[in-house]
């Protein structure tokens, strides 16, 4: 049975992994806020699962941080978003689809390698997963480069935090408490501050693209 | 009188907290910028009351070993708590102006001010923390204070400078809390999990016994993400428009302080990097991303039109030749990295707030509308030009002693590195001067303002620079020297 | 070669040849009923099939000797597919003649013989069809390599009886990198076999054929090997998919006896994925083409992941 519970949490780091994936090859705004609470969802079940094989309580909170937070909060705060500002449902990508998933596909690669060496000195139960950890990270930082929309970037920076979350978790059996409790506080806020950003871009260009927010430049050509 | 530390230490975060609290209600009023300056001023007190405590009683270790003061931070400590009065005077008076243009409004005010005040007290809290992880947390809690203020004007320019700013340092500072995990992970392998694995005090004392694998990924992340605040190239490209598009108390407690504070940061990830590994490779990664910021930003300092994002360039230029010092290590770099951190941050500081008042009557910040300063208000005039001069490294100010003590070491420990480090700086040189040449002299066509300008600070800034340059006295220079020695390499 | 082996093997073949439209015609029914439709007969397959071969086979003028062997080509290596492939029992003389990756070759062969008999008439349609058949076999070759190299890397061998004697030994876990290439054989084999979402097998018209347009020139028996291969290849598929990810049932080498349970056992399975792949078909649209690249590169990918999680995790 702990065999089988063990296993559980490579499942989940698995998940973790094609939701990544899924993110970078989607077409549709919406479906990549769902794709982010299933992350979320994903999380919280691999923090419980860390938390009752290590009998450390201070998961239990964190896992239930992360569930308000990640689960409830944040999807409501996105779908309002989208509502409020009717978004239109593509997600404009700068580099085709099949591409992006190839480079992936190579950073996938890059990041295991890379923590391969670390992962075999770390004690902690789940450290085969740091590996997919950074992954997910890397490809993260990737969709949030080759999306020309506001909210998908957005949206890649919280996953990038998401990863972060399960490294912290899968390496180290999660970080102290009150580095926990700061840095979801730090996320709340940015949340927040990025939908008043996104308000005011709305306000300003009258749509969300990005590449409107490309007029400063350093060669002297700038459109003042 | 001696004060409890610890107790001066919890005021020093509580005043400048209290007051963001009380300027979000208080903000928009007549009196709001006064009280600003009250909160700024009384946080200085404490400051300095700490200061002269550590300096004669030796390092702190407050509130169950979170909070530590040692010279290293003790000087930044104060230097914070000046730059932010001064600012805090400089911003009232412009403000006033700005307001009555229209650039700003009653609730922009509220904003302004409160966030003005948490950003000192989470600058104020990475310096001052033990724990790695709560620096983490407050760096990135000053970069959020100050998100919303660089886009304040809600022009199309100042939206996407702020965007550019948040999402570019909020990838910069993912990447240092992998950087801060891997380090939690390898504490965890010597002295065990829990709290005490993040604290700074005791991966000092185990660094040795740290594994040199995950210290060496460790450090890297902690680089690169630091290193995006810093303003290191290639990972500076929100710098020039954050600088360039918020308003200007922004702008010079940016480069006066948080580029420090992050710098900071770096530097005490570094002592463990090299106690860990015996192959230095945090100075020289160090060594190469200060020479690339040098040659790069000098460079581009050519190109520029606008008077902020030029000196936001030269911003990025001193910086890397900081970086560049501290990645040398041994006591003369170290030495004269941490003099350079203090001179740059007074003098870059003092030359906004000119730059600020003079884009304010000309009504632009571009340089080709800015001219005849001498003419139109010579307090103003000389201000930004023995500004500019001290920033660039002309004797007698700060920045020259700095400088050549930087370049004399570069020279016995890496000979290659002095002459291009030369040349950049004489690239810069020419450039900027000719630039606030053409601001400074000739006739003024500038309209006069109704507030005089607060350029008090302006000369008390250089005074001290001044001053730094000629004796640097005894007790600042024994400082250094410790905190020199701390950093080690 | 001893006489069980024999016996499995001849076993093997008459149950692919015999069961394969079987299948097929399961689910036909299966797609009938959920889409509230009268389901056809559980043997018109076999009607269709005797109907064929009682016909006249019209070959045009123009046709070469190429286009009259294709059909039994095709034949040929689906029947030889469905004979190594273990289905009741991994005791078969015939799969030493080919491991894995020398059945997706047989595939390869199978297809690429159809592809040149359709151009060889010059017809339009032949032409279109067999650019788009290769098309979608470019792309779903390496994605089913990768998915057999996954299931390889975890069972040490490329050989199918192998591959599924070991499979049958590991105790039970939960095994991500299986889930993936799991995932990623079902994309493949439903491109392969011109299911929707790929491809609608029922379509008329021509435009949207895939697989229809290499066989719209055929008649007579020629039609009738082909549509009779075409179900052999979904059972070969089917089979493959069982014996790698369901191996439960099949016979091994010193039990020769277990294949009287495992006959039933593999209708049962098959059922089961029968009704399985209707669903798939009746939830799923038919995706434009140009998506088609996109959807094979997935299960490419989700192959290459599985191999990477199995080398990072072990699992």
């Amino acid at each position: 049975m702990r065999a089988l519970v063990e296993q559980s949490i490579n499942l989940y780091a698995a998940i973790l992994l094609i939701v990544s994936f899924a993110m970078i090859s989607q077409r549709r705004i919406l479906s990549l806020v769902h794709l982010y609470t299933a992350q979320g969802v994903t999380l919280v079940l691999a923090t419980l699962t860390v938390a009752g094989l290590t009998r450390q309580p201070d998961l239990y909170v964190s896992a239930a941080l992360t569930a308000v937070l990640k689960v409830i909060v944040i999807p409501l705060g996105l779908h309002r978003i989208i509502d409020r500002m009717n978004v239109r449902w593509d997600v404009e990508p700068l580099l085709n689809i099949p591409m992006t998933m190839l480079v992936g596909i190579v950073l996938v690669v890059f990041s295991f390698n890379l923590a391969m060496p670390i992962s075999q000195l770390s004690s902690s139960i789940a450290r085969g997963t740091l590996g997919i950890a950074l992954a997910c990270v890397l490809l993260s930082f990737m969709m949030m480069i080759v999306r020309a929309k506001a909210i998908p970037q957005v949206i890649g920076f919280l996953a990038m935090e998401n990863g972060l979350f399960f490294a912290a978790t899968a390496a180290t059996n999660g970080m102290p408490m009150i580095v926990e409790l700061g840095i979801a506080l730090d996320v709340l806020v940015g949340v927040l501050i990025l939908s008043v950003f996104m308000f005011q871009i709305r306000e300003q260009f009258d749509s969300l693209d990005i590449r409107h927010l490309e007029q400063l430049r350093d060669d002297g050509k700038d459109e003042r | 009188m001696t004060a409890d530390p610890v107790v001066l230490l919890a005021l020093l975060i509580a005043v400048p907290i209290f007051g963001g609290m009380a300027l979000a209600f208080l903000g928009h009023s007549r009196r709001g910028p006064g009280i600003n300056v009250a909160f700024s001023g009384l946080t200085l007190l404490v400051a300095a009351a700490l200061t002269t405590e550590v300096v004669q009683g030796g390092p702190v270790l407050g509130l169950g070993e979170r909070f530590f003061i040692d010279p290293l931070n003790a000087f930044l400590v104060a230097l914070t708590a000046l730059v932010g009065f001064t600012t805090a005077l400089f911003s009232r008076p412009y403000m006033r102006i700005e307001r009555e243009r229209g650039k700003m409004t009653g609730p922009r005010m509220r904003l302004f001010h409160s966030m003005y005040q948490l950003f000192i007290a989470m600058m104020l809290v990475a310096l001052t923390t033990n724990n790695l992880g709560v620096l983490w947390v407050a760096m990135e809690a000053a970069t959020l204070t100050t998100v919303l203020l660089v886009s304040v004007y809600r022009t199309p320019a100042s939206l996407e400078a702020a965007w550019k700013y948040f999402i570019l340092c909020g990838v910069g500072i993912a990447q240092a809390l992998f950087g801060t995990l891997l380090l939690y992970l390898a504490a965890d392998r010597v002295i065990g999990g829990g709290e005490g694995a993040l604290l700074w005090t005791h991966l000092a004392a185990v660094k040795a016994q740290l594994e040199p694998n995950i210290l060496a990924l460790a450090f890297v992340f902690l680089l690169v993400g630091y290193g995006t605040k810093v303003g290191l190239v290639p990972l500076h490209n929100w710098l020039p428009d954050a600088h360039a598009e918020g308003p200007t108390p922004i702008s010079a407690v940016l480069s006066g302080l948080l580029l420090n504070v992050a710098l900071y940061a770096i530097l005490r990830c570094k002592v463990l990097a090299d106690g860990a590994m015996t192959n230095g490779l945090p100075g020289r990664s160090m060594i190469g991303f200060g020479i690339l910021s040098v040659v790069v930003a000098a460079f581009f300092l050519r190109r520029q039109r606008d008077a902020k994002r030029m000196f936001a360039y030269s911003s990025i230029e001193h910086m890397g030749l900081m970086t560049f010092a501290f990645g040398l290590g041994g006591p003369v770099a170290n030495f004269a990295g941490l003099l350079h951190m203090t001179v740059h941050s007074l003098t870059k500081s003092a030359i906004f707030f000119a730059v600020g008042h003079a884009a304010q009557r000309a009504g632009s910040q571009m340089m080709d509308d800015i001219r005849g300063l001498l003419a139109a208000g010579p307090t103003l005039g000389w201000g930004l030009l023995l500004g500019s001069l001290s920033i660039l490294g002309v004797p007698p100010f700060g920045v020259f002693t700095s400088e050549f003590l930087i370049l004399t070491s570069a020279m016995r420990q890496l000979p290659w590195a002095a002459p291009v480090l030369l040349l950049a700086l004489g690239v810069a040189f020419a450039a900027v001067f000719a630039r606030v040449q053409s601001m400074v002299f000739g006739d003024s066509n500038l309209p006069p303002v109704r507030h005089p300008p607060a350029l008090l600070p302006v000369f008390v800034h250089l005074g001290l620079v001044l001053m730094l340059g000629l004796y640097v006295p005894p007790f600042l220079a024994g400082w250094y020297r410790q905190a020199a020695a701390l950093i080690g390499g | 070669m001893t006489i069980s082996g024999a016996v499995a093997q001849l076993l093997e073949i008459a149950l692919a040849l015999a069961g394969a439209p079987l299948l097929l015609g399961w689910v036909d029914q299966c797609r009938a009923r959920l889409q509230n439709r009268r389901a056809p007969p559980l043997v018109q397959p076999y009607r269709v099939l005797r109907k064929l071969f009682n016909k006249e086979s019209v070959v045009a003028d123009s046709a070469s000797a190429l286009f009259r062997m294709a059909p039994y080509a095709k034949f040929g290596c689906m029947t030889l597919a469905c004979a190594i492939v273990p289905t009741v029992s991994t005791d078969l003389p015939l799969a030493t003649a080919a491991d894995a990756i020398a059945l997706v070759g047989l595939f390869a062969l199978a297809r690429t013989c159809l592809a040149l008999a359709a151009m060889d008439i010059g017809t339009a349609f032949g032409g279109m069809g067999a650019r788009r058949d290769m098309l979608i076999g470019f792309l779903a070759e390496p994605a089913l390599l990768m998915t057999l190299f996954c299931v390889s890397l975890i069972t040490h061998s490329t050989s199918l009886a192998n591959m599924v004697e070991t499979m049958n030994r590991r105790p039970f876990g939960l095994e991500p990198s299986l889930a993936f290439a799991g995932i990623a054989f079902t994309i493949v084999s439903l491109a392969e076999n011109t299911r929707i979402p790929v491809d609608n097998p029922a379509t008329h018209l021509e435009l949207t054929m895939i697989h229809e347009a290499l066989v719209l020139e055929y008649s007579g028996r020629h039609l009738a090997m082909l549509e009779w291969a075409a179900s052999l290849k979904m059972f070969a598929y089917s089979c493959i998919g069982l014996a790698l990810f369901f191996p439960w049932g099949i016979a091994e080498i010193d039990t020769p006896l277990a294949m009287i349970t495992a006959v039933p056992v593999l209708a049962f399975k098959l059922a089961i994925g029968g009704v399985g792949l209707a669903l798939i078909e009746t939830i799923s649209a038919k995706m434009r083409i140009f998506r088609v690249p996109e959807y094979l590169a997935t299960a490419f990918l989700l192959a290459v992941i599985g191999l990477l999680v199995h080398q990072l995790l072990g699992a």
